[in-house]
């Protein structure tokens, strides 16, 4: 190996060559190559041992979690009782179809084939193609559940041309009677990319897994969850399954038995028909909530595979807010239906029931006059009366005397203002105002007028429907009944003694004679013999007087419909709360509460009643709801907007409009309220039903409500 | 090596053979054919079975490459370099006018690929151009311009295809036979030089996308997991978690489950590596290792200059095959398309590396049958 330097390269006479000089040097180069293979080979060698031994845990590992694919199988979720055990939210098997974002290939593509496989509606591709283009790459996306087995057959020979697309069978949420637990229940749906993050779970990603999204399925989601099967199966690279190596059994989640009577609550949501409102009805027994229906409402069946477009943009579209609970979150100026309330507050004060004022139709307080809502006036009128006529004067008066504060702490001692300890995902507490909280709140002074105001529920005065069913168990037992929802949890309140007996006993004769003698809803009467029902009418004007009279008009100016009762009135069992918003007054709110009653103690005359009413509506609430989204769908279906990304979004909005509209009152909490005339049993016809102040009808006569349809 | 024959128990045309090379040979052969029955599902078809076919085939060939006399071969060098030329020409132009790219020549049922055969051609006509250059030469111009051009138009040709390792295999078969012609050092560190210089250049100008990302890849394989680099992390996971026993025959998952890309050809050594772990990698290794010493020795023994360097450039070219499909699966080099030899499943590697054998052997012969002379040309 001689190197000839360039620089006795041109010089120099050629060096001899001759051909044992090459051999030598084929040898010695030949001896390098030799060994620098010998040094390929060791390294090798040394590699290959690297590989297999030192890295052989690492690949070991990787080779497997190639090989084996684990599948969480979603657990079954538990089911949601009702007292009697009947199912409100179950599982039904059925066949589904989910995608995952990262692994499509061609996204619009895959929908589209998708669509035309299972004969999917174009808005529902819109939505999924939607939902796919801001789904993060691990985030399943449904695509259709309940599907029929050729369906589910067709799709499956075509998985190896759709990358991402995963067909299952699993088990899907069912809720038998949709939307009349809508509010009451809540939905289930995917996780969202923020619940995954709070719980990295990987059951949350797992197609086909839902969680509660609301009401309580969110509440009790811990409970009803289960724990996840697995499968563990052998898979090539092509994701083809070629064995099971073992399969764990989920665990179905466990039930949660409320204390709420479906059938009831589905009645009660059928009942309230074309209204907008709630029902409230409680054991008074125990607190247990028999019914919280709240209508309109959503179906949260249609729900689990996420809120569509069209669907949002109907539901938001709706002045009657169907995504809003009105049980928990609807607060509404109580009206009359304080004034049994007021009255304990005048006997706890030391007011004799039987002493006597005289209703002129109106009381000068101050400087100025605060009407009857009988402009004729009620002569002689004691507590009794003051209840069944609904007789303003005798309570203005009387209020004048006591001052607000008694007034008040009897409000809270009756349950408004209060919060309850109920497994719900929010409860509105509203208002009940005295001079410390007006202060501290607007900075005013307490004017004479504001208790006058807040004796008949007005003003300030805000509460919700759940707390004057609580209310109305608390005034007909004289106990401190605690409501609760879940039968895990004590009955409370019992051994609290709120009111004596005999004051009890008054007031629930005061509340009988409303209904059964001569007061203001007579035709709220129990078509059921030997049971007689008490309650208390109250109509909750809304809008200054200049603006609607409440009665007609635009329907958000209308007066709200309440009433509150109790049955039976001598040994009460059942009671609870009825509003209507917007009903035009309290005639629109007690009709629902008879029919309730009545479908308590005898299911078949409830039944009929109601089938009467749902042909002229147009059939059942779920049914109008179809049919309205059919509607709403063919004709808007193209021109929706985009519901929000997020679900918690929708509620949020959703909670605050409900807290908005709650502030509605407070327009006119200032103004004297001049209170619109109860429903009274003998109606006249609707022509008078619009009266101007000054002229009202008389007192046994006054008109039936514009928005009075049952009968 | 003639203990056997020196016994006198073998009859002598038997006991002649070099088996310090056939054994090793039969065994790496019947031991690939195993790894192909696994890669095949465990069975014959459709591996295995073409494998051993192919080997006896070529073995045929091979000995009657082996048996061919001296002065013929001498002869036929360049009339069969220019043959092999020819069809690479024709590869060109039926590429051409079928349009695409085309590696093979189809005759019947048989299917050439001459960019294979090349590679010995190009080692025979250098051997032969070296022999008959005269020593004196060697350092001149005229020692590096034809034996040059001997190289460059068939890997321009190949090239053309595109097919960029066959190219460096004919390439590192030629220069190997030049380095060992005694061909002045400085030359090839120049050479080398400019090349690591100018290899920016080519990867950015002269490769394919294709090309540039398994360079890429080979320099940052967790780039590209589910791409380019997919392959050889596979492979690397299949070679690791054999460990030193295996997963044991027909048992590994890697190449069953389809994981392993290619498992019975480019990775046929981590299908088999996976089954039978480090020791079995190691045996491999271990016969190759016999057969390149054997390839050796022949070049070491050979009477005269064109034997010398027939055999070190066909033993090279072997060596080339197997040094680049081994540090290929073991993520040491890019991955390129080269087969190991007598495992992988194809025919055209069996093919070159059997007339490799069969050149070794013919040179094997000729040295037993007229023992090494001190001064020839």
């Amino acid at each position: 190996m001689k190197i000839p330097f360039l620089r006795d390269g041109p010089e120099r006479t050629p060096r001899m060559i001759n051909a044992s000089i090459l051999r030598g040097s084929f040898e010695r180069r030949g001896l390098l190559i030799g060994a620098v293979q010998g040094g390929v080979g060791v390294l090798l060698a040394l590699r290959l041992g690297y590989l297999a031994i030192a890295e052989n845990e690492k690949y070991r590992l990787e080779s497997e979690s190639n090989r084996v694919n684990l599948t969480l199988v979603p657990p079954r979720r538990g089911w949601i009782l009702d007292r009697n055990g009947a199912p409100l939210a179950s599982n039904r098997a059925d066949f589904r179809v989910d995608l995952i974002p990262e692994r499509l290939v061609n996204a619009d593509a895959t929908i589209d084939r998708l669509g035309q496989l299972l004969s999917l509606e174009p808005a529902r591709i819109a939505d999924i193609k939607d939902k796919v283009s801001t789904a993060r790459g691990f985030q399943p996306v449904e695509v259709a559940s309940g599907l029929g087995y050729e369906q589910f057959a067709a799709l499956s020979v075509r998985l190896p041309d759709l990358p991402g697309v995963v067909p299952q069978r699993g088990f899907s949420r069912f809720y038998p009677t949709a939307s009349s637990v809508g509010h009451l229940i809540g939905y289930v749906g995917p996780a969202s990319a923020e619940e995954y993050e709070k719980d990295p779970n990987p059951l949350l990603i797992t197609p086909g897994y839902k969680i509660g999204k609301d009401g309580l399925e969110k509440q009790f989601e811990k409970n009803l969850r289960g724990v996840p099967g697995a499968r563990r199966v052998e898979v090539t690279a092509g994701g083809r399954i070629v064995r099971d190596l073992e399969t764990r059994e989920d665990v179905q989640g466990q039930p949660v038995r409320l204390t709420i009577d479906g059938p009831l609550q589905d009645y009660a949501a059928r009942r309230i028909g074309l209204e907008s409102g709630s029902v409230v009805v409680m054991d008074c027994r125990s607190g247990d909530l028999l019914c919280m229906a709240s209508m309109p409402s959503f179906d949260p069946n249609s729900f689990s595979d996420g809120i569509g477009g069209v669907e949002y943009a109907m539901l938001r579209d709706d002045e009657r807010v169907p995504l809003r609970n009105k049980v928990l979150k609807g607060l509404y100026p109580p009206g009359s239906t304080v004034k049994p309330m007021v009255s304990m507050a005048f006997m706890q004060a030391g007011i004799d029931p039987n002493e006597t004022v005289f209703c002129g139709g109106g009381l000068q307080v101050g400087n100025r006059r605060f009407g009857c809502w009988n402009r004729r006036g009620h002569g002689s009128v004691d507590m009794a009366k003051g209840i069944y006529q609904s007789c303003d004067v005798y309570f203005y008066s009387m209020a004048q005397r006591i001052g607000m504060d008694p007034i008040a702490a009897m409000a809270r001692r009756c349950g408004m203002g209060q919060e309850f300890p109920l497994p719900v995902t929010s409860q509105f507490f509203g208002t009940v105002p005295d001079p410390a909280w007006k202060m501290k709140k607007w900075g005013r002074e307490w004017q004479a007028f504001d208790t006058v105001n807040a004796t008949i529920g007005q003003g300030y005065m805000l509460s919700s429907p759940l707390q004057l069913a609580v209310m109305a168990s608390r005034l007909a037992t004289g106990r401190h009944v605690m409501p609760r929802l879940t039968l895990d949890t004590k009955p409370k309140g019992f051994d609290n003694i709120d009111f004596p007996l005999e004051q009890v006993e008054y007031v629930r004769k005061a509340m009988s004679d409303v209904v059964n003698g001569p007061g203001t809803a007579g035709r709220a009467r129990l078509p059921i013999d030997g049971t007689l029902m008490a309650g208390k009418t109250g109509t909750a004007q809304v809008v200054s007087l200049s603006i609607s009279n409440g009665k007609s008009g635009p329907w958000k100016y209308r007066d709200h419909g309440l009433f509150i009762f109790f049955a039976p009135y001598d040994n009460p069992r059942y009671a609870g709360a009825v509003v209507i918003e917007h009903g035009g007054g309290s005639g629109s709110a007690y009709p629902i509460a008879r029919d309730v009653m009545t479908f308590l103690f005898d299911p078949a005359k409830g039944l009929e009643a109601l089938a009467a009413l749902e042909a002229g509506w147009g059939g059942t609430a779920q049914q109008r709801l179809e049919a309205r989204y059919a509607a709403y769908a063919a004709e808007r279906g193209a021109s929706v907007s985009r519901p929000p990304r997020r679900e918690e979004e929708i509620f949020d909005r959703v909670e605050a409009e409900a807290r908005r509209a709650a502030t509605q009152p407070e327009a006119i909490a200032d103004e004297v309220i001049a209170p619109r005339p109860e429903a009274n049993p003998s109606g006249t016809p609707p022509g008078a039903a619009a009266p101007p102040p000054t002229t009202a009808p008389a007192a046994p006569a006054p008109a039936p409500p514009a928005a009075e349809i049952s009968e | 090596m003639n203990t056997i024959a020196a016994r006198g128990i073998v009859p002598e045309p038997i006991a002649r053979q070099p088996w310090e090379m056939l054994i090793p040979l039969l065994l790496i052969t019947g031991f690939g054919g195993l790894v192909l029955y696994s890669a095949g599902g465990g069975s014959m078809q459709p591996f295995a079975m073409s494998h051993f076919i192919r080997f006896l085939v070529f073995s045929v060939m091979a000995a009657i490459i082996a048996s061919m006399p001296r002065d013929a071969v001498r002869v036929l060098t360049y009339p069969a370099y220019l043959a092999v030329l020819v069809m690479l020409l024709g590869v060109e132009i039926v590429g051409q006018v079928g349009g695409g790219s085309q590696r093979w020549l189809e005759a019947g049922p048989i299917r050439i690929q001459p960019s294979e055969i090349m590679k010995p051609a190009v080692v025979l006509a250098m051997a032969r151009f070296y022999e008959t250059l005269p020593a004196g030469m060697i350092g001149s111009w005229r020692s590096v311009v034809p034996s040059g051009m001997l190289i460059v138009l068939p890997i321009s040709l190949v090239l053309l295809q595109p097919d960029l390792g066959t190219s460096v295999a004919i390439a590192f078969g030629g220069v190997v036979v030049m380095f060992l012609a005694g061909l002045p050092l400085w030359w090839f560190l120049l050479a080398g030089g400019t090349g690591i210089a100018a290899m920016p250049l080519i990867y950015f100008f002269a490769l394919r996308p294709y090309q540039q990302a398994r360079v890429t890849t080979f320099l940052d394989p967790e780039n590209d997991p589910l791409g380019a680099g997919y392959h050889i992390a596979q492979s690397k996971i299949a070679i690791g978690s054999g460990g030193i026993f295996g997963k044991g025959f027909n048992n590994g998952t890697q190449s069953h489950l389809n994981y392993l890309p290619e498992p019975h050809t480019d990775f046929v050594f981590a299908t088999m590596a996976e089954e039978w772990g480090l020791v079995g990698g190691l045996f491999v290794l271990t016969m190759y290792a016999l057969i390149l010493r054997w390839g050796w020795k022949v070049a070491n023994e050979s009477q005269d200059r064109f034997c010398a360097l027939l055999a070190a450039g066909a033993t090279a070219t072997i060596f080339f095959y197997i040094a680049i499909n081994l540090l290929m699966v073991m993520g040491m080099a890019p991955a390129k398309g080269i087969p190991l030899p007598w495992m992988s499943h194809g025919g055209s590697s069996m093919m070159t590396n059997m007339i490799c054998i069969g050149l070794l052997m013919m040179v094997n012969r000729w040295n037993r049958m007229a023992p090494r002379r001190g001064l020839t040309v």
